[in-house]
């Protein structure tokens, strides 16, 4: 029986070791990307909105854990609700009740924040044209080989989303965004997630090739927002983004799991709203587009074969290195503020107030006395 | 003198001629968008445009190949005596670069008789390090053949050497990877255009030194010398294809976020091809950058295990130890392991003084380079023989390929930026096109159409140059920060914003000429009646 056992072990074995290496040999072609990006963005502002902002920070915190570094993460948040007059835990954004998680840590960059983020900038990343200062912090530098996740959360209708409470990006816009990013292979494969009201709406519009979408609702539906905590007065997250991150809890950047699973994040009866999803631009089959592919970063490697022999000897550098000393400008130049000269203002003319002041002002008194008096003034 | 009606009349006649003549057209002009003229025609003939490839090959052949009377008959009059006493190809490779310098993209072939020793036995076809090939005549054309026979023969030979030195069809579609998603054909293709970067104007290499355990050694590593010596000839020699800058850092304390396992078979710590994939992301977060501009970035690291962990050996899939210590990932970088536990011994006094060999070190990142920056790695067919890698690391036709498959992916990727862009310009019709941004797209037309008749000329440096000078202009203003078209409103909203304005103007206008007419009307009715 030992032996029975044991060989069967030793097939199971050898199966499982075939399996591993024609894994790693396809694994090189089979998804076609050499990096990944995210773009995480949070479209409102004010302290009641405090769930979409504890959403992106719970993708971006899922993305960053499974290995996507912050060079690689745009992050717009347009609020802060981190150092709000009304969180009672400053520093903190907590994404479950009772205080579990906070999900803000101390090591979040967060690229656009405040009013930067209005849909001319969210644009601008996506389609790549911006001034030439921007740093390479705040820019989206994919190329055709990068697989790239976004995630939008915030107010939306149908056929619309809204940012900062004052402006909208509508279904259309975006559908061109992507088609300007496909146009100049910005992607290699697109991962859309929305939580939003009426989210499936915002990815009707899509033509360009690669993309894969997911929404929480459908049109018609709301998103409804999770669970509120007493001590800090607002919900914290939306149901389903904390699904997400439930199932994004058991990812690990080694595991398996497939796109298939992530279709089954939230459903009806956990979500009230009905999530769905659009898969037919994405030409692979999604059972077997893994998770990690776009919320990791597995690197692809190869063993270097080959090595140069070189045997010339160093030349020592010419010249010596040249030592410059480095100071701090005076920090406080106090002698300049106590011996400044007052500006010289510009004269600008009488702006509009002054002169209709003025003008009422002699209407008045030609209107009392009369024209005559014309000659007395001018 | 007029009466007041006529007066009347008059002023709102002429008011109405006014704005209907004067106006309107003003007020057309004054909010028209700016558009600059842009080459549409030009454009649209780019986007089918047919790239013909032509590489100068000049064959000459060594004395005892041809008869004396085939010499007279044979249309290239150089034939030479080769060092046939030399010992050796590299000799005789190095003998004949005294004779010519080849221009670049263009190639010498040597055809060699049957009889000579200068190649092994197996070995037919010689590369050389620079432009040249050594072909040796087959056996079968030893006796009485004719000049027509050998050069039937000596044609496919010469293609294959053209394939091999120059580009072959696969080479160039693998250029265009990312134009046309190649169905899974030549798999060793498609894994060379994912390895390597993509054509840019300039690339940032970052060297690193890590080292997690400074306590027990102090690692010096003469890094300024080494890139001088080792890696800036290379540099050099692919100035033509693209700016280079160079920095190096050293990192304490960064671990490598895998646990390597130990091997007592072997009494080394091992670390197995699957966790590989998973020590570069921790490491990537405090690599930090210097590059202030949109450069790719090549990273090289060089980890010195830490004392416990050493010696630490990297391990493939069949579980051999790699000789190089080293692997690398595509458009990322490559990782170098540097054991330094046989400097010292067991009684040392930490922390210990570690010179690193700058040459070994240099050797791997330099072939790591070679692949990451596109020189294709694979082996060449049977029966060709290829000169070890010069000093610089990098043989001139090598230099070749890559500036043939980087003109390629230049044209193409430049026709599309401009083809797409015009598409987009066509499309959404208020977006302004400033001048600046017509100049661009028309710099790069004529670029482009400039590289492509030098592709057919064979002129290759030329080539690269224009194609270079198209990117840079097509992407530039692909890229221009004005062209998005959520800044400017749609003809609808023109008509909203104005209406309210002139509407309540127009009205008064309207009713005195229709009273006018009315009036007209109603006189030429009573002069009817008059008549009557």
């Amino acid at each position: 029986i030992y032996l029975f056992t044991y060989f069967f072990f030793l097939l199971l074995y050898i199966a499982f070791m075939l399996f591993i290496v024609f894994d790693n040999a396809g694994q090189f072609f089979s998804s076609g990307h050499t990096n990944n990006w995210a773009v995480l963005v949070c479209t409102s502002r004010f302290w009641f909105n405090y769930r979409h902002v504890a959403n992106t920070l719970s993708v971006y915190r899922s993305v960053k854990r499974l290995g996507i570094p912050d060079s690689h993460i745009v992050l717009m948040l347009a609020d802060d609700m981190a150092c709000n007059h009304r969180n009672p835990k400053p520093a903190t954004v907590f994404s479950h009740k009772n205080m579990e998680l906070n999900v803000y840590g101390d090591d979040v960059e967060v690229d656009y924040r405040g009013y930067e983020v209005t849909v001319e900038n969210f644009l601008r990343v996506l389609t790549g044209r911006l001034p030439p200062s921007t740093p390479r912090s705040k820019r989206l530098l994919s190329d055709d080989r990068s697989n790239i996740l976004i995630y939008l959360t915030g107010h939306g209708g149908n056929g619309f989303l809204k940012f900062q409470d004052s402006e909208e990006i509508s279904n259309v816009e975006l559908a061109d965004a992507f088609e300007q990013m496909w146009q100049k292979r910005r992607y290699n494969e697109l991962l859309f997630i929305i939580d939003t009201c009426q989210g499936a709406s915002m990815y009707e519009r899509f033509y360009s090739p690669n993309l894969m979408a997911l929404a929480s609702s459908q049109v018609g539906e709301d998103s409804l927002s999770h669970q509120p905590d007493l001590a800090i007065g607002v919900h914290l997250m939306d149901r389903y983004t904390f699904y997400l991150l439930e199932f994004l809890e058991d990812i690990h950047p080694a595991s398996k799991t497939n796109m298939n699973d992530l279709f089954k994040v939230c459903p009806k009866s956990q979500c009230v709203s009905t999530p769905g999803h659009r898969t037919d631009l994405f030409l692979r089959d999604p059972g077997s587009v893994l998770i990690t592919d776009f919320f990791g970063s597995v690197r692809k490697v190869e063993i270097t074969m080959e090595t140069i022999n070189l045997t010339d000897p160093i030349n020592p550098v010419n010249g010596e290195l040249q030592i410059r000393k480095y100071s701090y400008v005076d920090q406080l130049p106090v002698s300049e503020i106590i011996h400044q000269k007052p500006k010289q203002k510009d004269w600008h003319p009488p702006d509009g107030f002054i002169l209709g002041l003025w003008t009422l002002i002699l209407l008045v008194f030609f209107k009392l006395y009369g024209m005559k008096h014309l000659k007395h003034i001018f | 003198c007029l009466s007041e009606r006529r007066r009347g009349q008059l002023a709102a006649l002429s008011i109405a001629a006014v704005v209907i003549i004067v106006g309107v057209p003003l007020w057309w002009r004054t909010t028209e968008t700016y558009r600059a003229w842009l080459p549409v025609n030009q454009i649209n003939e780019l986007a089918n445009l047919q790239l013909q490839l032509s590489a100068d090959v000049e064959v000459v052949f060594a004395r005892g190949t041809v008869t004396p009377e085939q010499q007279k008959k044979v249309p290239t009059q150089v034939v030479i005596s080769l060092c046939l006493f030399c010992s050796s190809p590299l000799e005789a490779d190095l003998s004949l670069h005294t004779l010519s310098e080849s221009p670049c993209g263009s190639l010498v072939v040597y055809v060699i008789p049957e009889s000579s020793t200068l190649l092994p036995e197996d070995v037919d076809v010689y590369i050389g390090q620079r432009r040249t090939a050594l072909l040796r005549i087959g056996a079968q054309m030893r006796v009485g053949r004719t000049l027509e026979q050998l050069l039937a023969h000596l044609e496919p030979r010469i293609k294959q050497v053209l394939q091999v030195m120059s580009f072959s069809h696969t080479d160039i579609t693998a250029a265009l990877s990312d134009r046309v998603r190649l169905s899974p054909g030549n798999k060793e293709s498609i894994a060379d255009s994912m390895r390597a970067f993509k054509s840019s104007p300039g690339y940032e290499i970052t060297f690193s030194l890590l080292n997690p355990d400074p306590k027990s050694h102090r690692v010096h590593w003469d890094i300024e010398g080494a890139v001088q010596t080792y890696i800036q000839p290379l540099l050099t020699k692919l100035a033509p294809l693209a700016n280079f800058s160079i920095d190096s850092q050293t990192l304490y304390y960064a671990m490598l976020g895998v646990n390597p396992r130990y091997d007592s078979s072997r009494s080394a710590y091992t670390l197995n091809s699957d966790s590989l994939a998973h020590v570069i992301n921790p490491v990537e977060a405090r690599l930090g950058s210097n590059a202030a501009s949109s450069n790719p970035v090549l990273n090289f690291l060089l980890y010195v295990p830490d004392a416990h962990h050493s010696p630490l050996h990297i391990h493939d899939h069949k579980k051999q130890e790699v000789l190089s210590n080293a692997f690398h990932s595509p458009r990322w970088g490559g990782i170098m392991v540097y054991n330094v536990n046989g400097f010292y011994g067991p009684e040392a006094v930490f922390p210990v003084d570690i010179n690193i060999n700058m040459a070994k070190v240099m050797g791997v990142f330099l072939a790591q380079l070679r692949l990451l920056l596109g020189v294709q790695s694979s082996a060449p067919p049977p029966g060709f023989l290829v000169a070890p890698c010069s000093s610089t690391g990098l043989a001139d036709w090598e230099l070749d390929r890559l500036m043939w498959s980087r003109t390629v992916e230049n044209v193409a990727t430049a026709t599309t930026t401009i083809t797409s862009l015009a598409q987009l310009l066509d499309q959404i019709g208020n977006i302004v096109i400033n001048d600046n941004i017509a100049q661009q797209v028309s710099s790069a037309v004529t670029s482009l159409q400039l590289a492509v008749a030098e592709l057919e000329a064979g002129n290759l440096g030329f080539a690269l140059q224009y194609s270079k000078e198209a990117i840079l202009a097509s992407e530039r203003a692909f890229f221009d920060p004005s062209l998005l078209h959520l800044l400017y409103f749609p003809d609808d909203q023109k008509f909203a914003i104005y209406i309210p304005l002139f509407l309540p103007m127009c009205v008064p206008i309207l009713l005195s000429l229709l009273k006018i007419v009315s009036e007209a009307r109603q006189k030429r009715r009573e002069r009817q009646a008059k008549k009557d």
